[in-house]
Protein backbone atom coordinates (compact mmCIF):
# COMPACT_ATOMS: atom_id res chain seq x y z
CA UNK A 1 0.00 0.00 0.00
CA UNK A 2 1.12 3.23 -1.43
CA UNK A 3 1.30 5.99 0.93
CA UNK A 4 -0.53 9.48 -0.10
CA UNK A 5 0.61 12.74 1.39
CA UNK A 6 -2.62 15.26 1.68
CA UNK A 7 -3.97 18.12 4.09
CA UNK A 8 -6.39 17.71 6.40
CA UNK A 9 -7.48 21.61 8.07
CA UNK A 10 -4.11 22.80 6.94
CA UNK A 11 -2.21 19.85 8.49
CA UNK A 12 0.07 17.57 6.48
CA UNK A 13 -0.90 14.15 7.01
CA UNK A 14 -0.42 10.80 5.30
CA UNK A 15 -2.83 8.44 4.04
CA UNK A 16 -2.88 5.42 2.38
CA UNK A 17 -4.18 4.49 -0.51
CA UNK A 18 -7.77 2.80 -1.13
CA UNK A 19 -8.69 5.18 2.42
CA UNK A 20 -11.70 7.21 2.62
CA UNK A 21 -11.38 10.92 3.63
CA UNK A 22 -13.25 10.43 6.67
CA UNK A 23 -10.81 7.42 7.99
CA UNK A 24 -7.72 9.54 6.79
CA UNK A 25 -9.36 11.97 8.74
CA UNK A 26 -9.76 9.85 12.13
CA UNK A 27 -6.91 8.39 11.70
CA UNK A 28 -5.41 11.65 12.89
CA UNK A 29 -7.51 12.74 15.20
CA UNK A 30 -10.34 14.66 13.19
CA UNK A 31 -13.59 14.06 14.07
CA UNK A 32 -16.24 14.47 11.16
CA UNK A 33 -19.57 13.48 12.45
CA UNK A 34 -21.50 10.76 10.61
CA UNK A 35 -24.45 8.94 11.30
CA UNK A 36 -24.40 6.13 8.45
CA UNK A 37 -20.68 5.28 8.63
CA UNK A 38 -19.81 2.22 10.08
CA UNK A 39 -16.00 0.72 10.53
CA UNK A 40 -16.85 -2.86 9.87
CA UNK A 41 -19.58 -1.82 6.54
CA UNK A 42 -18.82 -0.82 3.78
CA UNK A 43 -19.04 2.74 2.55
CA UNK A 44 -22.44 3.28 1.96
CA UNK A 45 -22.85 7.23 1.85
CA UNK A 46 -26.71 7.38 2.99
CA UNK A 47 -26.68 10.38 5.53
CA UNK A 48 -24.62 13.46 3.85
CA UNK A 49 -23.57 14.63 7.17
CA UNK A 50 -20.40 13.98 6.44
CA UNK A 51 -19.95 16.53 3.58
CA UNK A 52 -16.40 18.48 3.59
CA UNK A 53 -14.89 20.73 1.10
CA UNK A 54 -12.69 19.33 -0.91
CA UNK A 55 -9.66 21.97 -2.66
CA UNK A 56 -8.14 20.02 -5.67
CA UNK A 57 -6.26 22.40 -8.67
CA UNK A 58 -7.35 25.33 -7.25
CA UNK A 59 -10.76 24.26 -6.89
CA UNK A 60 -12.91 23.92 -4.10
CA UNK A 61 -16.28 21.39 -4.04
CA UNK A 62 -18.70 19.85 -1.54
CA UNK A 63 -17.70 15.85 -1.30
CA UNK A 64 -19.26 13.34 1.15
CA UNK A 65 -15.90 12.28 3.13
CA UNK A 66 -17.23 8.87 4.15
CA UNK A 67 -17.03 7.85 0.68
CA UNK A 68 -14.60 9.81 -0.73
CA UNK A 69 -11.24 8.46 -1.31
CA UNK A 70 -8.39 10.06 -0.44
CA UNK A 71 -5.62 11.62 -3.33
CA UNK A 72 -2.34 12.92 -3.67
CA UNK A 73 -2.57 16.84 -2.93
CA UNK A 74 -6.15 17.27 -2.11
CA UNK A 75 -7.17 19.66 0.59
CA UNK A 76 -9.87 18.78 3.03
CA UNK A 77 -11.45 21.61 4.72
CA UNK A 78 -13.43 19.82 7.79
CA UNK A 79 -15.19 23.06 9.06
CA UNK A 80 -16.37 26.26 7.00
CA UNK A 81 -19.53 28.22 6.77
CA UNK A 82 -20.60 26.44 3.56
CA UNK A 83 -19.76 23.30 5.38
CA UNK A 84 -22.16 23.72 8.36
CA UNK A 85 -24.87 25.58 6.41
CA UNK A 86 -25.13 22.10 4.47
CA UNK A 87 -25.00 19.79 7.14
CA UNK A 88 -27.51 22.04 9.21
CA UNK A 89 -29.91 21.72 6.22
CA UNK A 90 -29.42 18.13 5.69
CA UNK A 91 -30.29 17.85 9.89
CA UNK A 92 -33.21 19.31 9.30
CA UNK A 93 -34.29 17.21 6.79
CA UNK A 94 -33.84 14.45 9.03
CA UNK A 95 -35.42 15.79 11.86
CA UNK A 96 -38.17 15.98 10.28
CA UNK A 97 -38.69 12.58 9.56
CA UNK A 98 -37.06 11.42 13.39
CA UNK A 99 -37.71 14.36 15.85
CA UNK A 100 -36.96 12.75 18.98
CA UNK A 101 -33.69 10.92 17.83
CA UNK A 102 -30.86 11.69 20.19
CA UNK A 103 -27.77 11.50 17.77
CA UNK A 104 -29.85 14.14 15.90
CA UNK A 105 -30.37 16.39 18.56
CA UNK A 106 -26.78 16.26 19.67
CA UNK A 107 -25.63 17.51 15.99
CA UNK A 108 -28.87 19.72 15.70
CA UNK A 109 -27.16 21.38 18.84
CA UNK A 110 -24.07 22.14 17.51
CA UNK A 111 -25.42 23.06 14.05
CA UNK A 112 -27.79 25.27 15.10
CA UNK A 113 -30.56 22.86 13.27
CA UNK A 114 -34.22 24.05 13.66
CA UNK A 115 -35.93 20.36 13.98
CA UNK A 116 -39.11 22.69 13.36
CA UNK A 117 -38.09 24.36 10.37
CA UNK A 118 -39.67 21.09 7.73
CA UNK A 119 -43.11 19.88 8.48
CA UNK A 120 -42.99 16.85 10.30
CA UNK A 121 -43.13 13.78 8.48
CA UNK A 122 -42.62 11.24 11.59
CA UNK A 123 -41.33 8.10 9.69
CA UNK A 124 -38.74 7.87 11.88
CA UNK A 125 -36.20 5.94 9.52
CA UNK A 126 -33.80 7.99 8.17
CA UNK A 127 -32.58 5.63 5.55
CA UNK A 128 -29.35 4.87 6.65
CA UNK A 129 -29.29 1.61 6.23
CA UNK A 130 -27.31 0.50 8.59
CA UNK A 131 -29.60 -2.15 10.14
CA UNK A 132 -29.77 -3.94 6.76
CA UNK A 133 -26.32 -3.58 5.85
CA UNK A 134 -25.16 -5.09 9.57
CA UNK A 135 -27.61 -7.88 8.99
CA UNK A 136 -26.83 -8.61 5.70
CA UNK A 137 -22.80 -8.13 5.62
CA UNK A 138 -21.80 -9.17 9.29
CA UNK A 139 -24.35 -11.69 10.36
CA UNK A 140 -25.25 -12.86 6.49
CA UNK A 141 -28.77 -13.00 7.77
CA UNK A 142 -30.79 -10.82 5.56
CA UNK A 143 -33.20 -10.47 8.25
CA UNK A 144 -33.97 -7.14 7.31
CA UNK A 145 -34.26 -4.98 4.33
CA UNK A 146 -35.58 -1.67 2.20
CA UNK A 147 -38.44 -2.10 0.34
CA UNK A 148 -40.28 0.32 -2.04
CA UNK A 149 -38.90 3.17 -2.96
CA UNK A 150 -38.28 7.25 -3.07
CA UNK A 151 -40.49 9.20 -0.32
CA UNK A 152 -42.06 5.74 0.75
CA UNK A 153 -39.28 3.44 1.25
CA UNK A 154 -39.16 1.68 4.59
CA UNK A 155 -37.46 -1.20 6.42
CA UNK A 156 -39.24 -4.17 6.43
CA UNK A 157 -38.41 -7.81 8.75
CA UNK A 158 -38.62 -11.16 6.92
CA UNK A 159 -41.27 -12.80 9.51
CA UNK A 160 -39.66 -16.36 9.01
CA UNK A 161 -35.73 -15.14 10.50
CA UNK A 162 -37.15 -12.45 12.90
CA UNK A 163 -38.92 -15.75 14.33
CA UNK A 164 -35.87 -18.05 13.60
CA UNK A 165 -32.87 -15.64 14.12
CA UNK A 166 -33.59 -11.68 15.55
CA UNK A 167 -34.33 -12.72 18.74
CA UNK A 168 -31.24 -14.30 20.17
CA UNK A 169 -29.50 -11.64 17.63
CA UNK A 170 -30.40 -7.91 17.92
CA UNK A 171 -27.07 -6.88 17.06
CA UNK A 172 -28.43 -4.26 15.41
CA UNK A 173 -31.30 -2.37 18.08
CA UNK A 174 -28.06 -0.30 19.40
CA UNK A 175 -27.38 0.90 15.95
CA UNK A 176 -30.24 2.55 14.95
CA UNK A 177 -29.94 6.68 15.13
CA UNK A 178 -33.43 6.66 15.75
CA UNK A 179 -36.81 4.04 17.35
CA UNK A 180 -37.76 2.88 13.90
CA UNK A 181 -35.76 -0.18 14.01
CA UNK A 182 -37.31 -1.42 17.05
CA UNK A 183 -40.68 -0.62 16.04
CA UNK A 184 -40.56 -2.63 12.99
CA UNK A 185 -39.35 -5.23 15.06
CA UNK A 186 -42.08 -5.40 17.47
CA UNK A 187 -44.50 -4.80 14.92
CA UNK A 188 -42.96 -7.94 12.84
CA UNK A 189 -42.55 -10.07 15.99
CA UNK A 190 -46.23 -9.58 17.07
CA UNK A 191 -47.87 -10.80 13.66
CA UNK A 192 -44.95 -13.95 14.52
CA UNK A 193 -47.42 -15.05 17.40
CA UNK A 194 -44.65 -17.42 18.44
CA UNK A 195 -42.08 -14.98 19.63
CA UNK A 196 -41.90 -12.89 22.99
CA UNK A 197 -41.79 -9.24 21.89
CA UNK A 198 -40.70 -7.81 24.98
CA UNK A 199 -38.13 -9.14 27.75
CA UNK A 200 -39.86 -11.63 29.88
CA UNK A 201 -42.95 -12.04 27.92
CA UNK A 202 -42.89 -15.69 27.50
CA UNK A 203 -46.28 -17.04 26.52
CA UNK B 1 -48.89 -20.37 -9.06
CA UNK B 2 -47.67 -24.21 -9.71
CA UNK B 3 -44.53 -24.64 -8.74
CA UNK B 4 -43.17 -26.71 -11.61
CA UNK B 5 -43.90 -23.42 -13.36
CA UNK B 6 -42.13 -21.29 -11.22
CA UNK B 7 -38.81 -24.04 -11.50
CA UNK B 8 -39.49 -24.40 -14.93
CA UNK B 9 -38.68 -20.21 -15.55
CA UNK B 10 -35.83 -20.66 -12.66
CA UNK B 11 -34.22 -23.32 -15.17
CA UNK B 12 -34.65 -21.00 -18.15
CA UNK B 13 -32.49 -18.90 -16.39
CA UNK B 14 -30.00 -21.48 -15.33
CA UNK B 15 -30.77 -20.42 -11.65
CA UNK B 16 -28.33 -18.02 -12.22
CA UNK B 17 -28.71 -14.82 -9.49
CA UNK B 18 -27.93 -12.07 -12.28
CA UNK B 19 -31.25 -12.97 -13.58
CA UNK B 20 -33.81 -12.27 -10.85
CA UNK B 21 -35.80 -9.41 -12.20
CA UNK B 22 -35.85 -11.63 -15.67
CA UNK B 23 -37.55 -14.19 -13.81
CA UNK B 24 -39.54 -11.93 -11.42
CA UNK B 25 -40.91 -10.52 -14.87
CA UNK B 26 -41.23 -13.81 -16.40
CA UNK B 27 -43.64 -15.31 -13.34
CA UNK B 28 -45.34 -11.53 -13.21
CA UNK B 29 -46.68 -12.02 -17.05
CA UNK B 30 -47.88 -15.68 -16.66
CA UNK B 31 -49.36 -15.02 -13.19
CA UNK B 32 -50.29 -11.36 -13.51
CA UNK B 33 -48.74 -10.79 -9.19
CA UNK B 34 -46.27 -12.45 -7.50
CA UNK B 35 -47.16 -14.61 -4.91
CA UNK B 36 -45.50 -14.94 -1.60
CA UNK B 37 -44.81 -18.87 -2.28
CA UNK B 38 -43.36 -18.04 -5.50
CA UNK B 39 -40.79 -15.73 -3.67
CA UNK B 40 -39.67 -18.21 -1.49
CA UNK B 41 -38.60 -20.29 -4.13
CA UNK B 42 -36.92 -17.94 -5.94
CA UNK B 43 -34.76 -16.77 -3.24
CA UNK B 44 -34.07 -20.72 -2.30
CA UNK B 45 -33.46 -21.60 -5.64
CA UNK B 46 -30.76 -18.90 -7.05
CA UNK B 47 -30.01 -18.08 -3.89
CA UNK B 48 -30.91 -14.76 -3.33
CA UNK B 49 -31.85 -13.63 0.14
CA UNK B 50 -35.82 -12.76 0.82
CA UNK B 51 -35.07 -9.53 2.05
CA UNK B 52 -33.20 -8.06 -1.50
CA UNK B 53 -36.31 -9.83 -3.57
CA UNK B 54 -38.48 -7.82 -1.75
CA UNK B 55 -36.36 -4.68 -2.52
CA UNK B 56 -37.01 -5.45 -5.83
CA UNK B 57 -40.13 -6.40 -6.55
CA UNK B 58 -41.62 -3.24 -4.44
CA UNK B 59 -39.31 -1.27 -6.27
CA UNK B 60 -40.15 -1.21 -10.02
CA UNK B 61 -44.22 -0.57 -10.33
CA UNK B 62 -44.05 -3.70 -13.34
CA UNK B 63 -44.16 -6.26 -10.26
CA UNK B 64 -47.34 -6.67 -8.14
CA UNK B 65 -47.77 -8.23 -4.55
CA UNK B 66 -51.27 -8.50 -4.61
CA UNK B 67 -53.38 -10.52 -7.18
CA UNK B 68 -54.42 -8.14 -10.22
CA UNK B 69 -57.46 -8.54 -12.17
CA UNK B 70 -57.86 -10.35 -15.71
CA UNK B 71 -57.57 -7.50 -17.48
CA UNK B 72 -55.06 -4.63 -16.32
CA UNK B 73 -56.64 -1.18 -17.28
CA UNK B 74 -53.84 1.84 -17.96
CA UNK B 75 -55.45 5.28 -17.77
CA UNK B 76 -53.25 8.32 -19.26
CA UNK B 77 -53.24 11.48 -17.33
CA UNK B 78 -50.44 13.37 -19.00
CA UNK B 79 -50.78 16.71 -19.95
CA UNK B 80 -52.18 15.84 -23.47
CA UNK B 81 -54.91 13.50 -22.29
CA UNK B 82 -55.67 15.60 -19.27
CA UNK B 83 -56.33 18.80 -21.59
CA UNK B 84 -58.53 17.01 -23.29
CA UNK B 85 -60.62 15.29 -20.21
CA UNK B 86 -58.71 12.46 -18.78
CA UNK B 87 -60.45 13.16 -15.70
CA UNK B 88 -64.11 12.40 -16.87
CA UNK B 89 -62.79 9.46 -18.16
CA UNK B 90 -61.04 8.24 -14.99
CA UNK B 91 -64.32 8.92 -13.77
CA UNK B 92 -66.34 6.80 -16.09
CA UNK B 93 -63.78 3.99 -15.43
CA UNK B 94 -64.05 4.20 -11.83
CA UNK B 95 -68.02 4.38 -12.29
CA UNK B 96 -67.56 1.24 -14.47
CA UNK B 97 -65.81 -0.60 -12.25
CA UNK B 98 -66.11 0.30 -8.80
CA UNK B 99 -62.16 0.67 -8.35
CA UNK B 100 -59.84 3.41 -7.70
CA UNK B 101 -56.05 3.73 -9.36
CA UNK B 102 -53.98 1.05 -7.59
CA UNK B 103 -57.30 -0.98 -6.87
CA UNK B 104 -58.45 -4.23 -7.93
CA UNK B 105 -62.07 -5.53 -7.64
CA UNK B 106 -63.22 -8.41 -5.62
CA UNK B 107 -63.95 -10.61 -8.66
CA UNK B 108 -60.47 -9.90 -10.14
CA UNK B 109 -62.05 -9.08 -13.18
CA UNK B 110 -60.00 -4.83 -13.32
CA UNK B 111 -56.95 -3.52 -11.82
CA UNK B 112 -56.84 -0.07 -12.46
CA UNK B 113 -53.57 2.14 -12.80
CA UNK B 114 -53.10 5.82 -14.10
CA UNK B 115 -49.96 6.66 -16.07
CA UNK B 116 -48.03 9.60 -17.12
CA UNK B 117 -47.99 8.46 -20.72
CA UNK B 118 -48.69 6.18 -23.43
CA UNK B 119 -46.69 7.47 -26.09
CA UNK B 120 -49.59 8.63 -28.34
CA UNK B 121 -50.54 11.75 -27.36
CA UNK B 122 -52.85 12.57 -30.79
CA UNK B 123 -55.02 9.65 -29.43
CA UNK B 124 -55.83 11.35 -26.04
CA UNK B 125 -58.12 10.95 -24.31
CA UNK B 126 -56.34 7.22 -24.26
CA UNK B 127 -56.64 4.08 -22.15
CA UNK B 128 -55.01 1.14 -22.53
CA UNK B 129 -56.47 -2.27 -21.62
CA UNK B 130 -54.50 -5.63 -21.63
CA UNK B 131 -52.32 -3.66 -24.41
CA UNK B 132 -54.54 -2.79 -26.42
CA UNK B 133 -55.32 1.35 -26.94
CA UNK B 134 -58.42 2.62 -26.91
CA UNK B 135 -58.32 6.53 -28.12
CA UNK B 136 -60.37 9.44 -28.58
CA UNK B 137 -62.51 8.48 -26.12
CA UNK B 138 -65.72 9.84 -24.31
CA UNK B 139 -67.22 8.96 -21.16
CA UNK B 140 -70.17 6.64 -22.81
CA UNK B 141 -67.57 5.30 -24.99
CA UNK B 142 -65.21 4.45 -22.29
CA UNK B 143 -67.93 2.63 -20.07
CA UNK B 144 -69.22 0.81 -23.83
CA UNK B 145 -65.14 -0.28 -24.53
CA UNK B 146 -65.48 -1.99 -20.91
CA UNK B 147 -68.39 -3.78 -20.74
CA UNK B 148 -66.61 -5.87 -23.52
CA UNK B 149 -64.31 -7.60 -21.36
CA UNK B 150 -65.30 -10.53 -19.66
S1 LIG C 1 -34.36 1.57 10.88
FE1 LIG C 1 -32.75 2.78 11.90
S2 LIG C 1 -30.83 1.70 11.41
FE2 LIG C 1 -32.38 0.96 9.97
S3 LIG C 1 -32.17 2.29 8.16
FE3 LIG C 1 -33.77 3.21 9.45
S4 LIG C 1 -32.71 4.70 10.73
FE4 LIG C 1 -31.13 3.33 9.87
S1 LIG D 1 -21.59 9.27 7.23
FE1 LIG D 1 -21.09 9.82 5.23
S2 LIG D 1 -22.97 9.90 4.21
FE2 LIG D 1 -23.50 9.17 6.20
Amino acid sequence: MSKILMKIDGKEIEAEEGMTVLEAARTVGVNIPSLCHHDKLEPYGACRICTVEAQKNGRSRLVVSCVYPVEKNLEITTRSETIDRARRTILELLLSHAPDSEPLRILAAEYGADKNRFEKEPSFCIHCGLCVRYCAEIKGLHAVGFINRGSKREINFVPELVAAECWSCKECFPLCPTSALQAAYVFTAAQVSEIPVFEGDTD
Amino acid sequence: MDINKIDQIIDGHNSEASSLIQVLLEIQSENRWLPRQALERISERMDVPLSRIQHIATFYKAFSLVPKGRHEIHICMGTACHVRGAQNILNAVEDHTGIKPGETDLALKFSLETVNCLGCCALGPVIEVDGQIHGKLTPPETAEALKKYE
